[in-house]
């Protein structure tokens, strides 16, 4: 089962490493992990996905918070979540491909960011299900490269995940 | 202000923290603090290997109970130092070590005796820091020291640029207290959780106190007696706790898991409520923890959250001190009277008495436990024990009776051998009054025997007992139980031990048969300098009982019966 987890850190060198190096140390695997800012200054927020049960979830949970550089840690696979994907697809588009192209590009909510001769750039965005599901209809029109931002997320609703008290 | 050096600085701030020694070793990208050093009034140890200088730390922190300090430079004198800070990070151990880097330019740019030490001790340190500027050093030795002693204890490593030690500063000492905003050391515990874990106390017929390490380092000797006195419930050890509970009380059972007695593992799985005060369950005190402790419930206090429900689940958790938790129940805990359970227990001693190898008659053979016992029975308990890692160290656990909290030291968690003498050197150190002995393997004591070198330049009296099988005797074991005998590489050839103590001015004595052994220990201890006793022991003995690793608890190998014991009688190679 999946697990998010949302890291509020201290943005001070070494923080990514020391988060990452505790998910391989501790034999948990990392599927996706985002690092960005906040609106707070000096916060940075991290988005982590992991494959787990929800003991683990909760063990990771405990050792994260053992990080001197965490301050706040959130399951949001345990709450309502908006969570986010973002994908770059560069697909070939010569030829009869082209059409194929653009009726997906139709029938989903990609968006084609660059033309080439021979390809095709397109974004998706959305719930991960959808990118992955947009990404299968690709497939088979030739992707000759992919990158994904991995998840971002956020709780629904009034809640607010904030540093602000340990400031 | 003053202008002061960033090396200046660095012992301004232990002076502050209060630290009188440092266990270290010099060299390039350290030698402005080390240049510093002679101006303050902090006494430096040096020694052989920057892996002593960690185990000093560790052992001056366990004997003394304040924070240990070590350090070395840059490179290889800090990648020396992994061992070290790994056997304090699994001990929960309060060390801060020092060391060097090369100037902040060179970063990264592999230069001589670079190494990104930071990087390589995030899984082993409690936390550490990389100090490039001036200006960040009394930040960074300040919260080094705080998080090295609050909580759960451990070791913090700070790194710190030669550039950052040759620069300067108009500098004075911050006397606030230290804030961190992501660090939260103890938080107490709450009245519901209290409430539960009362309710599972009074409804036991059948409860054990599981007593670890957590009980010495918060302190609670007092109230962990008080509240299994008042619940008349018996107590179980970990290695490490022992010396938290006194060996003598009526409801200490002594020490459980793979090398713990039978009666004691045989409780913990009748047992119908398990207190775990301060111990993380760790695989040597449970074996399979599918068939843990199966009609118990669970009450679990330790002040690190990430313990609850990692290796056994608990019905009820609290986190916080275990101190204040004790205080908090006793205040409201009814007394209870548990007789038929701790006699039930007692009844099943059975014949583990008669199995035991102090009842043995003197054959002229030697035996590891006589040695043990007999250094016991001469200091009268008093002795601070330091162990190294192996049979000697299951033994001294069984048949050494502590009664006093800080008088075993010992590689617990991660068994690092070759801890012993140097931990014993930083144990004499922050105990000058203490009777130190450091009991150590044959193996081990190869390991880190340049600290005898240490020990002697320093003048520091520890004495040393070696339990010399002629084997890595541990492995041996394993190899006689599991690989059929098959002795691939654990018979050991040692050096004249005796004359390698002479070779430092230092007494040395060989004993080989029982009736040696008091007055060689008694000579021992009356002797101004250290002094080394290499004890040839029965080579082929074996530590009983013993739970196979990932076997159940109460599935134990048994003592054998006294006239199947294996006497080999052979001299050691």
């Amino acid at each position: 089962m999946h697990h998010t987890l949302i890291a509020l850190v201290e943005d001070k060198p070494g923080v990514l490493n020391r988060v990452a190096s505790l998910f391989r140390r501790r034999n948990f695997n990392i599927e996706s992990l985002t690092v960005g800012r906040t609106a707070e200054p000096g916060i940075s927020r991290m988005t982590i996905v992991i494959d787990s049960d929800q003991a683990s979830a909760e063990r990771v949970t405990a050792y994260l918070y053992k990080l001197v550089n965490v301050l706040q840690v959130e399951d949001l696979g345990s709450v309502p979540a908006v969570a986010r994907d973002l994908a770059l697809v560069k697909v070939t588009a010569a030829g009869h491909d082209r059409a194929a192209l653009l009726r997906v590009v139709d029938e989903t909510r990609a968006h084609i960011v660059d033309t080439g001769e021979q390809t095709m750039t397109l974004e998706i965005t959305g719930e991960p299900p959808h990118v992955d599901a947009v990404i299968a209809r690709l497939d088979p029109l030739g992707i000759v490269e992919m990158v994904r931002t991995g998840q971002v997320a956020m709780r629904r609703g009034d809640t607010a995940l904030s540093a602000a008290q340990y400031s | 202000m003053p202008t002061r050096t960033g090396a200046q600085i660095i012992w301004e701030c232990l002076v502050h923290e209060g630290v009188q020694t440092v266990f270290g070793y010099p060299g390039g990208a350290i030698l402005p603090t080390y240049d510093a050093m002679l101006d303050y009034p902090v006494r430096h140890v040096l020694v052989r290997h920057e892996q002593g200088a960690t185990h000093m730390a560790d052992g001056y922190a366990r004997a003394g109970g304040s924070v240990g300090v070590a350090m070395a430079t840059s490179g290889p004198g800090a990648t020396n130092m992994v061992t070290g800070i790994a056997t304090a990070m699994m001990d929960s151990s309060p060390v801060v070590c020092i060391t060097g880097q090369v100037p902040s330019k060179l970063i990264g740019y592999d230069a001589f005796q670079e190494t990104d030490i930071t990087g390589i001790t995030v899984p082993i340190t409690k936390h550490n820091y990389l100090v490039t500027r001036v200006e960040d050093i009394m930040p960074a030795m300040k919260e080094a020291f705080h998080l090295a002693k609050s909580g759960r204890p451990g070791p913090v490593l700070v790194d710190i640029t030669k550039d950052a030690q040759q620069g300067s500063l108009d500098w004075q000492w911050d006397p606030t207290p230290v804030k961190m905003r992501g660090y939260r050391p103890s938080p107490p515990a709450t009245r519901a959780d209290l409430a539960k874990a009362m309710a599972l106390v009074r409804g036991s017929r059948r409860p054990i106190i599981l007593a670890g390490q957590g009980v010495i380092q918060s302190g609670a000797m007092k109230e962990l007696v008080a509240f299994a006195e008042r619940i008349d419930s018996p107590i179980a050890m970990t290695l490490l706790g022992l010396g938290g509970v006194p060996a003598s009380h009526r409801l200490n059972l002594g020490m459980m898991g793979m090398h713990g007695e039978a009666w004691v593992n045989h409780a913990i799985q009748e047992a119908d409520l398990l207190m775990a005060f301060g111990m993380r369950f760790d695989d040597r005190v449970t074996g399979n923890t599918k068939t843990y402790a199966p009609h118990a419930k669970k009450l679990h206090v330790d002040i690190d959250p990430s313990e609850i429900n990692k290796n056994v689940p608990s019905d009820v958790a609290i986190v916080g001190d275990l101190r204040g938790t004790l205080k908090d129940l006793l205040d409201t805990l009814e007394p209870a009277d548990h007789a038929p359970w701790v006699a039930y227990i007692d009844s099943m001693k059975g014949d583990a008495a008669v199995r035991d190898i102090q009842k043995l008659p003197d054959s002229g053979h030697l035996y590891a436990a006589h040695v043990i016992n007999d250094i016991w029975r001469i200091t009268g308990g008093k002795a601070v024990v330091v162990t190294d890692v192996g049979q000697h160290q299951m033994w001294e656990a069984q048949y050494y009776h502590h009664e006093t909290p800080r008088s075993l030291i010992t590689s617990g968690g991660l068994g690092t051998m070759g801890f012993a003498l140097p931990a014993a050197i930083g144990a004499k150190v922050a105990r000058p009054d203490a009777e130190v002995w450091a009991i150590v393997g044959d193996g081990g004591f190869q390991m880190t025997q340049a600290e005898l070198t240490t020990a002697a330049q320093e003048g520091v009296k520890v004495n040393i007992a070696i339990i010399n099988n002629g084997y890595l005797g541990m492995v041996r074991q394993w190899q006689e139980f599991f690989y059929e005998r098959r002795y691939a590489a654990t018979p050991l050839r040692s050096p004249d031990f005796v004359k390698i103590a002479e070779a430092h001015g230092l007494e040395g004595f060989r004993v080989a048969t029982r009736s040696q052994v008091a007055d060689i220990v008694q000579r021992a201890r009356c002797a101004e300098g250290t002094v080394l006793i290499d004890f040839s022991v029965e080579q082929e003995d074996s530590v009983y009982p013993m739970v196979p690793a990932g076997a159940a608890l109460d599935a134990m190998i048994r003592r054998p019966e006294p006239s199947v014991l294996a006497e080999t009688g052979a001299d050691p190679i």
